[in-house]
């Protein structure tokens, strides 16, 4: 199963053109991800990478097909894209642009409210590393080589320390279902919780792996949807511990500013709702290894 | 980014909102001309630096003469001023705010933040103002009001009439309080401001409202297009080092510790000073080199941890995603064979093309220790630093 995409998710690149993007539409395409089309306004008519490049998302979809967007446009411009994503009737939004105004990402989620629920798109990011359903489909900017396909599932904010999860799990043997950055900024399109209810009804994920940092409500709002609704083990560990207060830890929303945001305080809130706490980072994999074996 | 008082207060009067005359001194000649420039019978000399609570700090000097106002220029510009705010380095005076003193009758406080629950701007008033809201908070929690803002409309006439009835302002302000609510919200959106804090907001003796205090911070990434708030950039106030990784494209924040860090990715940067403080260690800084840590960026780095004299050993955790750890390698030999590394070195890499980037490290016979995983980088660089205090000792 898998959840957000797999082998059939046809999708296209925002930004297509740029230096960065194209590269790593090189490595989706080697990893067999369904690359069907660009869209870089004013390069429309184009072919990049043996793709057409259109003018408008609009013009993409309706050449293409395609469900699913990957956005690498510039910050200046990237909530634009995410909202026209969501207009042209794309499912599934990937943002890996850092740098987005925080006031951008307001109008963003303001905007995605006029859409009823089944119609609305799962935007993911912005500041993230991507999606990846090993085996079957990525959608991001991660090495592709350090998840194997399996049973468990991982949402985390920050691209390196999912790898290191990632790799951490593989030297065990254990495989990945799919793993969804959700970024790094203080405003984001999708929340741990949002990920969590999918890979509770996903029939193959066994275990998720929860990987958050100081800053923000949403851990707390998690732990609180962990105990209410689920029965898949969530293994949560937060970054951050010697974190000071008010100062930002490099993503735009990695700073504690009010009660409750700290990594402590987060811990605690976690281990009261019932998640397996992880307080050493380097405990991840053998941590999941456990609770796999005790299922 | 963060302002002075006195920028928020010139932007925050262009909204609409009432201030103090007052007027920027950079000496003690300069605050008395302002203090005569003015008139009246006291003035505030308030110390400008990006903190609050400079009050208790000292930073804020009632004055009723010009030798007053002489005295207490002399004595605060240059001076470090600690708060609570600044850590123990506190900050440096470079500018003064010579003020009209006001009478007070009574204060509020009105904050406007980014709610990240809600999604949208959220709106705090207290009727208890003068002191920080964390306090009012804990003591007054029940004068505290919240509404947060539609963004889509804006905040309303009505929410800011709501929010002055809720503190029961007397009936005749009611109708200012609106403008300066307003006038704040719009400030805050117009600006691409991430804050905006009036404490206090003061009933004047003679019956109208005043922001006597005002801060404001702003998006560091919606300064492409402010160029006029990123103008208002004080680099005396930031940390040296932290600036200077700032402009060099790298995520500093030095802390107390001594093993330094050098680590692509925020994440794994946090992580990886957990460990090390679970190992027994202190970490002396957060250092993010981005993604794709190249070589440069590794280069770059390395100055930037030595440059902190606390530190007595330097850990680098690479996970090459984009790159490849050869490359990363020859990165750090690059740095290495350029200084002459007094402290122990502990090197870990992962990813794409690990082998080849231990096998140069190995070969390039640099003191280099290495380490495989995450808990062995945080073990070595632990023992590696008790070993240097030992033979530091001896």
């Amino acid at each position: 199963m898998a959840i957000l995409i797999n082998e059939n998710t046809t999708v296209i690149v925002q930004g297509f053109t740029g230096q960065t993007s194209m590269f790593h539409s090189m490595e989706m395409i080697e990893y067999g991800t369904k690359i069907v089309g660009g869209v870089t306004p004013g390069k429309g008519g184009s072919k990049i990478l043996n793709r057409p490049v259109f003018d408008t998302v609009r013009e993409a979809v309706k050449a293409t097909g395609a469900t699913a967007s990957i956005s690498f446009v510039p910050p200046p411009f990237a909530a634009d894209g995410i909202m026209e994503a969501a207009d042209a009737g794309i499912k599934y939004c990937v943002c890996i642009t850092d740098g987005i105004p925080a006031h951008d990402m307001i109008r963003v989620k303001r905007y995605m409210r006029r859409y009823k629920a089944v119609n609305k798109m799962v935007l993911a990011g912005p500041n993230c590393a991507g999606t990846i359903s090993p085996g079957k489909s990525m959608m991001g900017i991660m090495p592709p080589h350090i998840y194997t396909k399996g049973e468990v599932g991982i949402i985390g904010r920050s691209g390196t320390l999912g790898y290191e999860a990632a790799s951490q799990l593989r030297s065990m043997g254990i495989g990945v279902s799919t793993s969804v950055g959700i970024g790094g900024d203080p405003i984001n399109g999708s929340s741990f919780t949002d990920h969590l209810a999918r890979f509770e009804e996903d029939s193959e994920t066994k275990v998720v792996v929860m990987i958050g940092e100081i800053g923000g409500p949403q851990e707390s709002n998690a732990a609180a949807f962990y105990r209410e609704n689920m029965k898949t083990p969530v293994v949560g560990y937060i970054a951050g511990l010697t974190a000071p207060k008010g100062r930002r830890m490099g993503h735009a929303g990695a700073v504690i500013s009010a009660f409750g945001e700290s990594a402590s305080e987060k811990v605690e809130v976690l281990q009261e709702c019932g998640v397996k706490i992880v307080l050493s980072p380097a405990e991840i994999g053998q941590t999941v290894a456990n609770v796999l074996a005790s299922l | 980014m963060d302002i002075h008082e006195y920028q928020a207060k010139e932007i925050l009067s262009e909204f609409g909102i009432p201030t103090p005359r007052g007027g920027l001194a950079y000496s003690p000649e300069q605050a008395v001309y302002r203090a005569n420039e003015m008139g009246g019978e006291q003035w505030l000399v308030k110390a400008q630096i990006h903190s609050g609570a400079r009050g208790k700090a000292g930073g804020i000097v009632i004055c009723s003469s010009n030798e007053d106002i002489s005295n207490a220029a002399d004595n605060l510009l240059g001076k470090r001023l600690i708060t609570h705010q600044t850590g123990s380095q506190g900050k440096l005076v470079h500018r003064l705010y010579v003020e009209e003193a006001i009478e007070i009758a009574n204060e509020y406080y009105i904050g406007f933040v980014l709610d990240r629950e809600k999604e949208q701007i959220g709106v705090i008033a207290s009727s208890q103002g003068g002191v920080e809201i964390e306090e009012i908070a804990q003591s007054q929690p029940d004068s505290i009001v919240r509404t947060t803002v539609e963004p889509a409309v804006g905040m309303q006439p009505f929410q800011a009439r709501e929010i002055a009835f809720q503190l029961k302002i007397s009936k005749p302000l009611v109708s200012q309080m609106v403008t300066i609510l307003l006038g704040c919200y719009n400030a805050l959106i117009d600006l691409d401001a991430t804050m905006v804090e009036i404490n206090p907001l003061a009933v004047t003796s003679s019956g109208g409202l005043m922001a006597l205090d005002a801060k404001m911070s702003f998006d560091d990434n919606a300064l492409f297009r402010r160029p006029n708030i990123s103008e208002l950039r004080d680099k005396s106030q930031e940390d040296l080092r932290e600036m200077r990784a700032a402009d060099r494209g790298l995520n500093y924040v030095g802390l107390d510790g001594n093993i330094g860090c050098i680590i692509n990715g925020a994440g794994l940067a946090m992580a990886t000073m957990d460990i090390i403080k679970h190992a027994g260690g202190e970490p002396a800084n957060f250092l993010d080199i981005g993604g794709g840590a190249s070589p440069d960026r590794v280069a770059k780095a390395f100055n930037l941890v030595l440059s902190d004299e606390k530190v007595e050993t330097i850990v680098v955790n690479i996970f090459a995603g984009i790159n490849r750890c050869d490359w990363v390698a020859e990165g750090i030999i690059q740095a290495v064979s350029k200084i002459e590394l007094q402290i122990p070195l502990v090197v870990r890499l992962a990813g794409t093309n690990v082998e080849l980037g231990r096998q140069l490290l190995k070969e390039s016979g640099l003191p280099i220790l290495m380490a495989d995983t995450l808990q062995e980088v945080a073990e070595v660089a632990v023992a590696a630093w008790k070993e240097y205090k030992r033979k530091q000792g001896s």
